[in-house]
């Protein structure tokens, strides 16, 4: 660390910032609800619905599909070492896999689509204000369809979201993706099916020793890949965030689709981040009720037609941002030596090889904290920052006063804000508080937060926990902002608990720091300098540091607010001293 | 195109006896201290008289200074805008080529009224004056060994036919490095003594063949600061005996493939050795390279010819005490000199198998509905092991390519027929003019089985959707093979700069390899800012049984770069690069020369590389074979 001049890493920061974070070149975006508001919905779903294809293909029939997957080299291999290996005939294990493929496979049909196109554009109307959806992402989508196997992987805050993503690319005409979902879907009556016809197939939640089942999986994604067949959808979160916090990605189904690049079977594979931002979520309350240990209801059908009370709401709107496409290719250069892969049949699968899994997890991560960049940030989710830090309440003069301060941070720090214009910063308070009224009341100029619902007598068990529903709702809100904060606040802290100037110490304390919260928050593997180096640059930025030589030093305008830093930080961190006495406890 | 062979049984007995015995008495006046003695003869009268090989020493006289092949043979577009090929010596000699032009303005962007002439004549100034050490001059004068120092020879070996070797010439660069003499030896002992003065005088020599290397093998080091020599075999061009009773000819590695196939010819034999170099590469060049033949299936490769090699080397001669077929006696000391490109010393005579002249030869052509279909085809016959003595796939591209060489037809009966062939199989059978490819197939041996030979391949060919589409589409296909180098130069005059090169594949990569290279060049083009669409093409030119070799063609137009070759080179490397991470090798036949060293480590191993490595300092400890080929 100390080798390394520091005004040169600086230097390199600042590029890969700029790189990483062209806020001047973040995309416009166009609310596609608006036209729908003025046509007919009918029409708008029986429209004339031609894509175009990875280099001019086909599609491909689902059963033709499954017929290329059961035939392949990769499958009769793994058929015919389970059936040596369990003492069944090759043909029995052969139909266990057409099984399976059975179970797992879509049958993407455009009637479908369209009943779907109709039906969410009559819930969207109600639902939200707005679906924005950055036009000139939806061009780049475009341009890499035809020119190499696509694979989208959006963020996953809510169930809305594999619906969304299918009616956003069939309202542009795009090729309608296969989506991969959980198996709990499908026990959905009749929804299940309606989702398989939409694009899902089905995966088991686990599998992990079956080796049928993962040859079939396997063999079934990479051959909608290597032929291009479809944009290849699935949510490296693996399940939905309950928390707002982007969670850490799971790497099977990355694994899958990147393989094919290192064995050559495809020129390239681009992995298109889609960072998609509710003002509120639908599963709002009933994620802080599963966090605090009310069982999730179980997918299904009837409880899908008891949801509907939703569609009385206003959830604010939705953006959906489509990252710029990252090529596999171009982030492998020099990372992984594909000649390796020549000196083992392709059609025998084999554990990626080290170079290859963490290239991998390192791709996973960069994915994720692309998405996080370009989730679009509320004024709200700023205000819940603020409400949090003041959990008795406080008045609304201050919050509008505190909100309009941590705005101008947020945006030097280069946060996606959406941030109405010309309107007073007064009004865009009142607006956020009406939309969540749920969560937070104004009463007598304060602001607090709403504890449980005021109707009925409650019990104090009951008012506690309705107060922590309250409290993890809206930590949910801040959450969305934490990536934007997260390196500034750990220096920050990391400058308090060293009480030293000496860059060094004050480096030793955020590595331990960025260690221990590796796991919480999204922090690319083996980029702790550059995220020191990045945290240095933001804080120098804004005035709150300054870095003579190997010093690092606070300035006096940093007392205010690199104490508010911690704060966050800290939250976490005695949650974590908390479960781990509770653990040793038991 | 069958021929046959008409002469009685009993004549042919005869004449066969004559030549052994010709062969024996030849023998014993040339045999061993024979030669010497005939040497000695030349040496004393000091005779320059030449040998009456195709190649003189003064190459420029009858061949292109900054081009391919003959002087007289080249392409031209006429005053009517009309593609001809001068001369007599092709098949496609003097006649017109209609289609060429549109094929060619319309693949490239090109125009013919855009010209890119090459400077007509070497300016001896651009050369640098020759940096001689007096001692050896001395003493190879002495030897009587004709040499000289005229900047036209010296330059003439100065480069093989890379691209940039020869836009270099084209450009009338100033030189860099040439070598400073040439010296040709008559025979092996005349090679013993240049290398034992080069020894003694610290002289850096490079063997010379037949100068068609595409791997800048033949580049002067810029860095030897020694007297460089360049060892040219041309005139060591004998068959110095023919053994029929074992079917093996001893040959002096110079002798170029057209004359060695001639003169066998003679006997009633052939090597059956045709690489597409054959015309110019030399026997030496082969061995030297691991070279590969178009009719490897029936013949085998360079390695598999070869029965016996000496060699001569800093250490002295290194040679086998005996012609057994096969031995088990260590790692097999030929593979030391088999693809040492001219790094460990000169192959100066080889024993190699023969074969008598094949009864009946056949073309034949099948098309394909695509690219893959063929792939799978050519898999097949090769499992099947039944590869007709030359299968080649091409795509396509290629395909219009060859099509585009279709000389004009006199005829309207041919082009009527032509019209109902191309109706047949674009309409009738369906296939899209745009994805069918053909595959080109050469048969040899006696009439009847090659009569069965071809319809069992036919019949595997059906089976994949081939259709045979005739003799004429598969004989056209190996003449482009002769013509090919020429049209390069055709191609530069306007513009086109163009170049080939080669790989080995396990078979089920094949197609991947060939897509992800072809898109590689194309993306690679683009952003090194070549304005118009690459011509990426691609054939399959050997199978084997567990993979293919595929050799590339790739040609650009490029107006507006201002250093093409360095485009060029630029993008060839990252083909290369993109051919080892997709399971390629880094050579089939091609070589390694200087063009491909980096990769070696790679390809080899650092204790493979090791090992070639000992063997050089063993055997060169002075580095006099300085042409820094291969480590």
């Amino acid at each position: 660390m100390s080798t390394v001049c520091a005004s040169c890493l600086n230097i390199l920061v600042f590029l890969t910032l700029q790189q990483r974070d062209p806020m001047l070149k973040r995309d416009g975006f166009e609310d596609i609800l608006e036209e729908r508001r003025n046509s007919s919905d009918l029409k708008y779903a029986l429209r004339c619905y031609a894509p175009v294809l990875y280099k001019g293909v086909t599609p491909c029939k689902a059963n033709m599909l499954k017929n290329i997957v059961l035939q392949s080299d990769q499958l009769h291999y793994v058929v015919n070492q389970v059936s040596q290996e369990s003492g069944e005939a090759p043909d029995i294990i052969q139909e266990e896999a057409s099984v399976i493929l059975e179970e797992m496979a879509h049958r993407l049909q455009i009637s479908t689509v369209r009943f779907f196109a109709f039906a969410l554009t009559k819930a969207f109307k109600t639902l939200f204000q707005h679906v924005c959806v950055n036009e000139e992402g939806i061009q780049r989508l475009q341009q890499a369809i035809q020119e190499h196997p696509v694979v989208l992987l959006p963020s996953h805050r809510s169930y809305m979201d594999f619906l969304l993503m299918s009616y956003i690319l069939y309202t542009y005409d795009l090729a309608l993706p296969v989506i991969a979902a959980g198996m709990d879907f499908m026990g959905m009556k009749f929804v299940g099916e309606m989702l398989r016809m939409s694009g899902a197939f089905f995966i088991r939640r686990s599998f992990g020793g079956d080796k049928l089942y993962w040859a079939v999986f396997s063999e079934y994604v990479k051959t909608m890949l290597r032929n291009g067949f479809a944009p290849i959808e699935f949510f490296l979160e693996g399940t939905r965030s309950r928390t707002c916090k982007s969670l850490t990605p799971k790497l099977g189904l990355l694994n899958i689709v990147i393989e094919p690049f290192f064995k050559g079977e495809v020129f390239d594979v681009n992995l298109v981040p889609v960072s998609i931002s509710y003002e509120r979520i639908l599963e709002e309350s009933l994620y802080a009720r599963e966090l605090l240990g009310v069982p999730k209801p179980k997918e299904s059908t009837s409880g899908l037609l008891k949801a509907r009370r939703i569609l009385s709401e206003d959830y604010g709107s939705i953006h959906v941002y489509f990252g710029q496409p990252v090529s596999v290719r171009s982030l492998a250069q020099g990372k992984v030596n594909r000649s390796k892969y020549n000196l083992f049949p392709r059609h025998i699968p084999r554990k990626p090889m080290e170079e290859t899994q963490s290239f991998v997890n390192d791709t996973a991560y960069r994915i994720v904290r692309l998405q996080e960049d370009n989730m679009v940030l509320k004024p709200w989710v700023l205000m819940a920052s603020l409400l949090l830090q003041n959990l008795e309440g406080l008045e609304l003069s201050v919050l509008t006063e505190q909100t309009l301060w941590l705005r101008g941070l947020a945006l030097s720090y280069a946060a996606f804000l959406d941030w109405p214009d010309h309107a007073p910063t007064a009004k865009v308070v009142s607006s956020s508080l009406a939309l969540h009224r749920g969560l937070a009341c104004v009463s007598g100029g304060r602001v607090s937060l709403v504890v449980g619902e005021p109707l009925g007598p409650v019990t104090p068990e009951e008012a506690l926990f309705n107060r922590a529903v309250s409290v993890l709702s809206c930590a949910s809100y801040r959450n969305q902002v934490l990536h934007v904060f997260l390196r500034p606040a750990m220096l920050a802290v990391a400058m308090h608990t060293t009480a030293s100037s000496k860059k060094n110490e004050v480096y030793n304390c955020f590595s331990f720091l960025w260690n221990m919260f590796s796991n919480d928050f999204i922090l690319c593997p083996g980029d702790t300098v550059q995220d020191f180096e990045e945290a240095c640059y933001l804080l120098v930025k804004t005035g709150a540091v300054q870095m003579p030589q190997q010093d690092i030093e606070m300035t006096d305008r940093a007392v205010l607010w690199t104490l508010e830093f911690p704060k966050v930080v800290n939250k976490f961190y005695s949650g974590k001293l908390s479960c781990r006495r509770i653990l040793s406890e038991i | 195109m069958a021929s046959n062979c008409p002469s009685s049984e009993s004549q042919r007995t005869a004449q066969k006896r004559l030549r052994i015995i010709a062969a024996h008495l030849h023998k014993h006046e040339d045999g061993d201290s024979g030669i010497t003695a005939r040497e000695c003869n030349a040496d004393a009268t000091g005779s320059t008289e030449e040998n009456k090989g195709t190649v003189p020493r003064k190459r420029q006289e009858i061949m292109k200074w900054n081009g391919w092949g003959y002087s007289d043979s080249k392409f031209l577009f006429n005053k009517k805008g009309q593609a001809e090929f001068t001369g007599k010596r092709y098949r496609l000699s003097g006649m017109t080529l209609p289609s060429l032009q549109d094929w060619f303005e319309n693949t490239f962007g090109a125009s013919v009224k855009h010209k890119s002439p090459a400077t007509p004549v070497l300016n001896a100034s651009a050369v640098p004056p020759p940096r001689l050490n007096e001692a050896f001059v001395e003493d190879l004068k002495a030897t009587g060994i004709p040499f000289s120092n005229e900047a036209e020879d010296r330059v003439f070996r100065a480069h093989g036919h890379c691209l940039h070797e020869i836009f270099a010439l084209r450009e009338g660069k100033k030189f860099e490095r040439v070598p400073d003499m040439v010296v040709w030896p008559n025979c092996h002992n005349d090679v013993v003594k240049i290398v034992e003065l080069a020894c003694k005088h610290n002289v850096c020599l490079i063997p010379y063949g037949g100068g068609t290397s595409v791997t800048s093998a033949l580049e002067c080091p810029p860095e030897e600061t020694r007297c460089i020599v360049s060892l040219d075999t041309s005139q060591m061009n004998r068959i110095l005996w023919i053994d029929e009773k074992n079917l093996v000819a001893h040959v002096e590695a110079g002798i170029i493939g057209q004359d060695l196939e001639r003169l066998l010819n003679e006997s009633g034999y052939c090597t059956g050795h045709e690489p597409d170099s054959m015309e110019f590469s030399s026997l030496g060049g082969w061995v030297a390279t691991r070279a590969s033949g178009m009719k490897k299936n029936v013949y085998g490769n360079i390695e598999d010819l070869v029965i016996h090699i000496k060699a001569v080397t800093p250490r002295g001669v290194m040679e086998k005490s005996c012609q057994g077929p096969r031995m088990s006696t260590g790692p097999d000391i030929h593979h030391f000199i088999l693809g040492s490109e001219g790094t460990l010393g000169v192959v100066t005579e080889v024993t190699m198998k023969i074969r008598p002249i094949p009864e009946y030869l056949k073309y034949g052509s099948v098309v394909f509905p695509n690219f893959e279909a063929g792939v799978a085809c050519l898999r097949e016959v090769a499992k099947q092991r039944c590869a007709p003595a030359s299968i080649r796939l091409m795509d396509n591209k290629q395909f219009h390519f060859g099509h585009a060489l279709k000389p004009q037809v006199s005829s309207i009966f041919t082009n009527f027929v032509e019209g109902l062939k191309t109706f047949y199989i674009t309409k009738l059978k369906g296939f899209d003019p745009h994805q069918l490819v053909v595959a080109t197939l050469l048969f040899e041996g006696d009439r009847e089985r090659v009569l069965q030979h071809e319809k069992q391949v036919y019949d595997i060919a059906a089976t994949f959707g081939g259709l045979a589409a005739g003799e004429d589409n598969g004989q056209r296909g190996y003449i482009l093979t002769f013509v090919i180098a020429y049209l390069r130069d055709l191609g530069m005059d306007y513009y086109v700069v163009a170049e080939s090169f080669e790989t080995s594949v396990p078979w089920d990569r094949v197609l991947d390899l060939c897509q992800n290279v072809k898109e590689r060049i194309i993306r690679e083009c683009r952003e090194r800012g070549v304005q118009f669409q690459p011509l990426t093409s691609c054939r399959v030119t050997q199978t084997y049984d567990s993979g293919a070799c595929i050799y590339f063609y790739f040609a650009f137009n490029y107006r507006g770069l201002a250093d093409p070759v360095h485009t060029y080179e630029q993008v060839e490397h990252a083909a290369r690069e993109e051919i080892l991470a997709n399971g390629g090798s880094l050579s089939h036949h091609h070589g390694v020369g200087k063009l491909r060293k980096a990769w070696m480590k790679d390809s080899i191993s650092n204790v493979g590389v090791g090992m070639l490595k000992s063997i050089k300092e063993y055997v060169d400890p002075k580095n006099i074979f300085g042409n820094q080929n291969l480590l």
